[in-house]
């Protein structure tokens, strides 16, 4: 191959390279440009749906959702009506019976579990104050121990946890807490699965954070939302 | 009589099993391990990597080919991996368009396929010194062969570790998982019997050729 011996020994100037390289640049970039507007609208919609079916899970009575965002003041805004939230705002959905009535506020909530982050959506009921129940959105959690947290009747029986504000409508009136296998005694307190205390505690904790941040900014614009617009 | 530009059906052939069986990137030259064994817990996970490394390769190895007279060789790793990046981000958005849990359960290891060193192999190796219709041919060859790899440890694994096959339950209700074949130690737990499988096979073909051979 005398071709490829000479392109061995001759070396190529500067200019041809930047031509090869910005050729090739512009081709991969159309190509990159057209494979996410081809997917764009596929993606946004099993988004959405992913995220509908996880919350009506958390809100069983809901038959639609509206998103919002709550600032840290102020009332909540609608995601998506063209006005932009001040930065800090929390995501939270708000799920509606078929009579328009809200049935319950679902949030997403973060803590670190045993393998990685676990990332559950929690369900707010506004009218008893209580957690209603929580859904996994992401876990890398060692399955048949960690995975057990949405399946174990024992550990979802420990929902609806109380969660009302405190008086000054600052915080909860108790922090939602884990506590080790059979110890439970509070009605905000959460038993942990034996032998998955990490991962339950990471449900806790995750609930806790999330619910310490958002309850306090919805309570006083519950009017606002109590029935769909 | 094949022509010297036009390769014969069993040139084509043998281009193609190269990958699959004799150069196998898995059970021979044990590459691409990270993927093997980080997303084969199921047969759907297996498969699904496997389908997305076959497009990432087959479609750099031909756009490599394509270009392979105008990439200077001073840049010509840069260019490789411009490519091959082009062609995972695109695989990234139609595994999101298709399925989101999929997505999730493939995590990472989907642009993690830039990495993988079985495609910039082959872009180096052999698509950059072949015309398309070859270099097509191998990087299609050892996309099977890793698709088939992926796929024979994702099956054992998930039978062993969660009873299932595709999702659909095996042994009945009854059935205990062996919960560590779905974990990281079964990877390597499988793909050490299934290298063995492969060792033996080898050999007895490597016996069997010897016998002949002191036959005649």
């Amino acid at each position: 191959m005398s071709q490829a011996t000479d392109a061995l020994t001759v070396s190529t100037p500067t200019v041809g390279m930047i031509r090869t390289l910005g050729l090739v640049a512009a081709l991969c970039g159309l190509i990159i440009v057209s494979a996410y507007q081809g997917t764009y609208d596929a993606v946004q919609e099993n988004k959405r749906i992913a995220v509908e079916r996880a919350v009506f899970k958390v809100i069983p009575v809901a038959t639609s959702i509206v998103e919002y965002l709550a600032p840290g003041s102020g009332a909540p805004q609608k995601v998506g009506t063209g006005g932009t939230a001040p930065a800090g705002s929390i995501k939270f959905y708000a799920g509606y019976d078929k009579d328009g009535h809200l049935a319950g506020i679902a949030a997403e909530g973060a803590a670190k579990g045993y393998a990685d982050t676990v990332r559950i959506l929690f369900a707010w009921d506004p009218a008893q104050a209580t957690i209603t129940g929580f859904g996994v959105v992401s876990s890398r959690e060692t399955p048949g121990i960690g995975d057990k947290i949405v399946v174990d009747k024992d550990f979802l029986a420990n929902f609806p946890l109380a969660a009302p504000l405190s008086d000054d409508r600052m915080v909860l009136a108790h922090e939602i807490r884990t506590v080790k296998h059979g110890t439970k005694t509070q009605p905000w307190e959460i038993d942990a699965i034996a032998g998955a205390t990490i991962t339950s505690r990471a449900v806790g904790k995750a609930i806790n954070e999330a619910a310490q941040a958002l309850v306090p900014r919805l309570v006083p614009h519950l009017d606002a939302l109590k029935e769909k617009s | 009589m094949s022509t010297a530009t036009n390769l014969s059906s069993t040139d084509r052939w043998d281009e193609f099993m190269e990958g699959v069986w004799r150069q196998n990137p898995l059970f021979v030259m044990v590459l691409g391990l990270c993927p093997a064994l980080a997303v084969t817990v199921s047969a759907v996970n297996a498969l699904s990597m496997g389908l997305a490394t076959t497009f990432v390769l087959t479609c750099s190895c031909l756009l490599v080919s394509l270009l392979r007279k105008m990439i200077p060789k001073e840049v010509r790793i840069a260019t490789y991996i411009v490519i091959i990046a082009t062609f995972v981000t695109v695989v990234d958005y139609v595994i999101q368009a298709v399925s989101l849990a999929l997505y999730d359960a493939l995590g990472a290891f989907i642009q993690l396929i830039v990495v993988n060193c079985i495609i910039l192999g082959r872009a180096e190796a052999h698509a950059s010194k072949n015309p398309p219709l070859p270099a097509m041919l191998n990087a299609l060859g050892m996309s099977a062969g890793f698709t088939l790899g992926l796929f024979a440890l994702g099956a054992v694994r998930e039978i062993l570790g969660a009873g299932t096959l595709f999702g659909i339950s095996l042994f009945g209700p009854h059935f205990q998982p062996w919960v560590v074949m779905v974990l990281p130690p079964g990877g390597f737990f499988v793909l050490g019997l299934w290298l063995l499988v492969f060792a033996a096979i080898a050999r007895r073909k490597q016996d069997k050729l010897a016998e002949a051979a002191g036959h005649a």
